[in-house]
C-alpha cells in the first residue's frame, strides 16, 4: 500500500504538483473507516451526546449541561467502585504478571519435560469463557453446597466463606488471575522467542550463569511485552463485569449492584432507567482508563525500545 | 516509537469498549401515545374474526396450554408465547423494548409490584376503553385494586399470591416441632430446629425484597404512601419494626440458611430437609411438584404465622397482571386475549396447570377448594390458600419505581444479613436510596 501510494505520488508529482490528491489510499482504509466509525465512533458520540440530558420518570427529557459530570464526580457510590477496582488492580495484576513471567521463562528455559503439554494446559483458562469459568468457581466456593461446604464437611474445617464480604474481592481476583496467566504467559513466552540465539550463546561464553542471563538478557526483551500485558490487565481490570455480575447472584450481600464501575453503569441504565447518568460513567471512565494506561505506557517506554 | 503508537491505538480501544456498554440504551421519546384508544366490545370481536398474529411475553407456565386452546378456538390469530425472562429480567427487556420503539409485545406478563411504574410512565394501555371496568367484582379485591392506578385500570390479574406456610412435616415431626401460629413461636421453632440439627434451618434468606415488604405489609405497616407523584417512603411505623425486631432475632441467631431463593440450592436445600419451611405465595404448589421432586409427600400448608396470636391478617406476595404495552400493534385482539386468559376459559385451564385464580368465583367453587394433592400428602391445599386470599390486610401500595427499589435492596438491607448493620438501620438506608431515587426521576418525595 505505501509503496502504490508512492508510486502515484512520484508519477504526478512532477507535473502538476498540488493539482490532484490521491485518493488510493482511503479506498484501502475505507472499508475499515466506515465500520469503525459506525461501531466505534458513533456509539461514542451518541454517548457524549446522552450525558448531557436528564430523563425523569416524572417530567420527561431535559438539557442539563454538565450537571451529570457534576453529579458523576461527586458520587461516593462511583468513586468507592473506583477505589475497588484499583485495589484490585494493584495487587492481583502484579501476582498474575509475576506468575505468567516465571511460566513464561520456565517454558523457554527448555528444561522441562512435556513443554507444550505444560504450556497448552496453563493457557487453556483463557479459552473457558468468562461466564462459565465464574460459574464453575462460583461452585466451589459454595460454603453451603459446594466445594468449600463439602471440605468441611469431610475434614470437620470450617473454611472462611469465599463469597463473603471481606473475602469476595480476593477471590475475583483468583478468578481472574487463573484465567488470563495463561494468555499473558503466551505474550511473555512469544516475546522471548524472538530473542536471538547468537545473544545467548555469546552470553555463554562469557560463562553468564542462567540467572545472569534472565537478568541482562531476557528480562531487557521483554520489556515492550511486559507493558502490552500491563496495559492490558488495566484496562481488564477498570472493566471488571463478567465475575462480579455472576457471582452476585450467588452473594447478593457481598456484591452490591455498584460493585465495579461498570456494574454501576449496567445497574444504573438497565435497572434505573438512568441512561444518561449511565452514560455520563462510561465516559468518566473511559477517561480514567485512557489516563492510567498512558501513564502506565510513557513511564514503561521511558528508557528503551 | 511503534510501540507508543500500537499503545495508543489500544487506549483508545479502551475508550471505545467503555464506552460501547453504555451507548446501547436509547432515548426513543414517545411513540405511538396520540391515538386514545375507544374500542368497543364490537372491535374486540372484530379483531377476534379478522385474526391477525399476537406476541405474548410471559414466563408463567400454565400459559402455554392457553395459548394452545385460544389458537383452537379462533384459528385466524396465531399467538406467538415468548419466555423473555422471569421478572426484573423481563421488564429491563420490556422497557428497552419501549425506549427503543421496536420489538414490544402485544401483551407481557407483569407482577402487581411492578405495574405502577409501566402505568406511571404510560407504557401501558388503560383497559377502561375496552370496558374493564365492567369486571369489578370478578376478581378478588387485593389484585384487583393492584391493577388500578389513580382512574385507570392497566392490566388485568392473572393470579394472586395471598400468602401460607409451607412445612416439611417430616423434619417438624422428627423434631418434634408445632406448626408455629405466630411469628415468635416460629423464631423458638427456628433456634429448636437448628439446635436439634445444625445442617437444618427453618427457612432461608439472604435478602428478598418481595418477601420483606410483605411481611411489613402483614404487620400492618404501610411504608409506602403514594398519590399521583406524591410519594412518601417511611421505614419508621410500627409495622415495620415488628417485622424488624423479629427477624432480626433470626439473622442474629444465624438461623436463616444462607441460600438465595431460586437457586440451585435452594431447590436441594427444600427437598432434603436442609430448609424446613416457606413462608410464600399462593402460586407456590405448582413449582413444588415441578421443582422439588424430592420434597414429593413432605411437605404440607399451614396458615401464616400471625404478629399477635389469634390474629387473622395475610398479605400478598408475587402474582401478575396481563398488561398491553401501549406500543403494541393489535390491542383490540390483545384485550381478546387478556379477557380469554384471565376472565373466561383460560382461568380454568390455568387452574387445571396448578395455577392460583385471582377470581371470585373459582376462588369459592367446591371444586376448587377440595381438590387434594398428592404432593402435600393428599391435603387440600386450596382451603388454606383461600382463606388467606380473604384474609388479606388491605391498604398497601408499592411505588411508582419499586422494581429499581428493589434491585438496591441487597445494596442496603443486605448489610444487615453480613452483620455489617441492623435489619432497621439497612431498612433506613433503603428508604433513604429509594427517596433519592425518587427526587431525581422528578417525584415529590417525603
Amino acid at each position: 500500500m505505501v509503496a502504490t501510494v508512492q508510486a502515484n505520488t512520484l508519477d504526478t508529482g512532477r507535473a502538476a504538483p498540488r493539482e490532484r490528491r490521491s485518493w488510493t489510499g482511503w479506498r484501502f482504509v475505507g472499508p475499515f473507516m466506515a465500520v469503525f466509525a459506525v461501531v466505534f465512533l458513533a456509539p461514542i458520540a451518541y454517548a457524549i451526546y446522552l450525558s448531557f440530558f436528564r430523563t425523569q420518570l416524572v417530567g420527561g427529557t431535559a438539557f442539563v449541561g454538565l450537571d451529570n459530570y457534576v453529579k458523576a464526580l461527586t458520587d461516593p457510590l462511583l468513586w468507592a467502585s473506583v477505589g475497588r477496582v484499583a485495589l484490585f488492580l494493584v495487587v492481583q495484576v502484579p501476582i498474575m504478571l509475576f506468575l505468567a513471567l516465571l511460566v513464561a521463562l520456565a517454558i523457554d528455559s527448555g528444561r522441562l519435560y512435556g513443554t507444550s503439554f505444560f504450556r497448552i494446559s496453563v493457557f487453556l483458562p483463557y479459552a473457558v469463557p468468562a461466564v462459565v469459568a465464574t460459574l464453575m468457581w462460583g461452585f466451589m466456593y459454595g460454603s453451603q453446597f459446594g466445594l468449600v461446604g463439602s471440605i468441611n464437611d469431610a475434614l470437620g474445617w470450617s473454611l472462611p466463606d469465599p463469597l463473603s464480604p471481606g473475602l469476595v474481592l480476593a477471590s475475583i481476583g483468583n478468578i481472574v488471575t487463573w484465567e488470563f496467566v495463561g494468555y499473558n504467559m503466551l505474550i511473555l513466552y512469544s516475546a522471548l522467542r524472538v530473542v536471538s540465539p547468537s545473544l545467548y550463546e555469546a552470553a555463554e561464553m562469557d560463562g553468564a550463569s542462567q540467572l545472569r542471563i534472565v537478568w541482562s538478557i531476557k528480562l531487557p526483551a521483554l520489556r515492550g511485552a511486559l507493558v502490552i500485558a500491563t496495559i492490558f490487565s488495566i484496562i481488564g481490570s477498570f472493566q471488571l463485569f463478567n465475575e462480579p455480575s455472576i457471582l452476585q447472584v450467588l452473594a447478593p450481600n457481598s456484591i452490591t449492584t455498584s460493585y465495579t464501575p461498570n456494574l454501576y453503569a449496567f445497574s444504573l441504565s438497565f435497572a434505573g432507567q438512568q441512561f444518561n447518568y449511565s452514560a455520563t460513567v462510561a465516559i468518566v471512565m473511559g477517561v480514567i482508563t485512557m489516563i492510567v494506561a498512558y501513564v502506565v505506557q510513557l513511564r514503561g517506554m521511558r528508557k528503551g525500545a | 516509537m511503534k510501540v507508543t503508537r500500537r499503545g495508543t491505538v489500544l487506549v483508545g480501544a479502551a475508550l471505545s469498549l467503555s464506552l460501547l456498554a453504555s451507548a446501547c440504551g436509547s432515548s426513543g421519546g414517545d411513540s405511538g401515545g396520540g391515538g386514545a384508544t375507544t374500542a368497543s366490545a364490537g372491535d374486540v370481536q372484530a379483531a377476534l374474526d379478522a385474526g391477525g398474529t399476537l406476541t405474548v411475553w410471559a414466563w408463567e407456565p400454565t400459559l402455554k396450554q392457553v395459548v394452545a386452546d385460544f389458537q383452537t378456538k379462533y384459528p385466524k390469530v396465531k399467538v406467538n408465547l415468548v419466555n423473555a425472562g422471569t421478572g426484573k429480567d423481563q421488564y429491563t427487556a420490556l422497557q428497552n423494548a419501549i425506549k427503543a420503539g421496536s420489538g414490544v409485545p402485544d401483551v407481557a406478563q407483569v407482577e402487581y409490584f411492578a405495574l405502577p411504574q409501566f402505568a406511571l410512565s404510560k407504557s401501558v394501555t388503560d383497559l377502561t376503553a375496552f370496558g374493564a371496568d365492567k369486571l369489578e367484582g370478578t376478581f378478588t379485591p387485593g389484585p384487583w385494586n393492584s391493577v388500578h392506578s389513580g382512574s385507570g385500570i392497566y392490566g388485568l390479574p392473572m393470579d394472586s399470591g395471598p400468602m401460607a406456610l409451607f412445612y416439611n412435616k417430616e423434619v417438624f415431626d422428627k423434631y418434634g416441632i408445632d406448626v408455629p401460629a405466630t411469628w415468635d413461636d416460629y423464631v423458638a421453632a427456628a433456634k429448636k430446629l437448628h439446635e436439634a440439627d445444625p445442617k437444618a434451618y427453618i427457612a432461608n434468606d439472604t435478602g428478598d425484597a418481595g418477601f420483606a415488604t410483605s411481611l411489613i405489609w402483614q404487620a400492618g405497616g404501610k411504608p409506602y404512601q403514594v398519590n399521583g407523584t406524591d410519594v412518601t417512603v417511611n421505614f419508621g411505623d410500627a409495622g415495620t419494626q415488628k417485622f424488624a425486631s423479629t427477624w432480626q432475632q433470626l439473622i442474629s441467631g444465624k438461623l436463616l440458611a444462607p441460600i438465595t431463593s431460586w437457586s440451585d440450592a435452594w431447590y436441594k436445600g427444600l427437598g432434603d430437609g436442609t430448609i424446613a419451611t416457606l413462608v410464600i405465595g399462593a402460586w407456590m404448589p405448582a413449582n413444588f411438584e415441578t421443582g422439588v421432586a424430592a420434597g414429593k409427600g413432605k411437605w404440607r400448608v399451614a396458615p401464616m404465622p400471625q404478629w399477635e396470636s389469634g390474629g387473622k391478617a395475610t398479605a400478598e406476595n408475587g402474582g401478575s397482571s396481563l398488561v398491553i404495552p401501549e406500543a403494541g400493534s393489535s390491542k383490540a385482539l390483545a384485550y381478546a386475549f387478556l379477557k380469554f386468559a384471565d376472565v373466561d376459559e383460560g382461568v380454568k385451564i390455568r387452574l387445571d396447570g396448578g395455577a392460583f385464580p385471582a377470581t371470585t368465583a373459582e376462588l369459592n367453587s367446591p371444586e376448587f377448594k377440595d381438590k387434594k394433592f398428592p404432593y402435600f400428602g393428599d391435603q387440600q391445599v386450596n382451603q388454606v390458600l383461600a382463606e388467606s386470599a380473604g384474609e388479606v390486610v388491605p391498604g398497601w401500595s408499592y411505588l411508582p419505581y419499586q422494581v429499581y427499589a428493589n434491585s438496591i435492596f441487597n445494596d442496603t438491607v443486605g448489610k444487615a444479613y453480613t452483620g455489617a448493620a441492623t435489619l432497621a438501620e439497612g431498612l433506613k438506608a433503603w428508604q433513604d436510596a429509594s427517596v433519592k431515587y425518587g427526587q431525581e426521576q422528578g417525584f415529590t418525595v417525603k
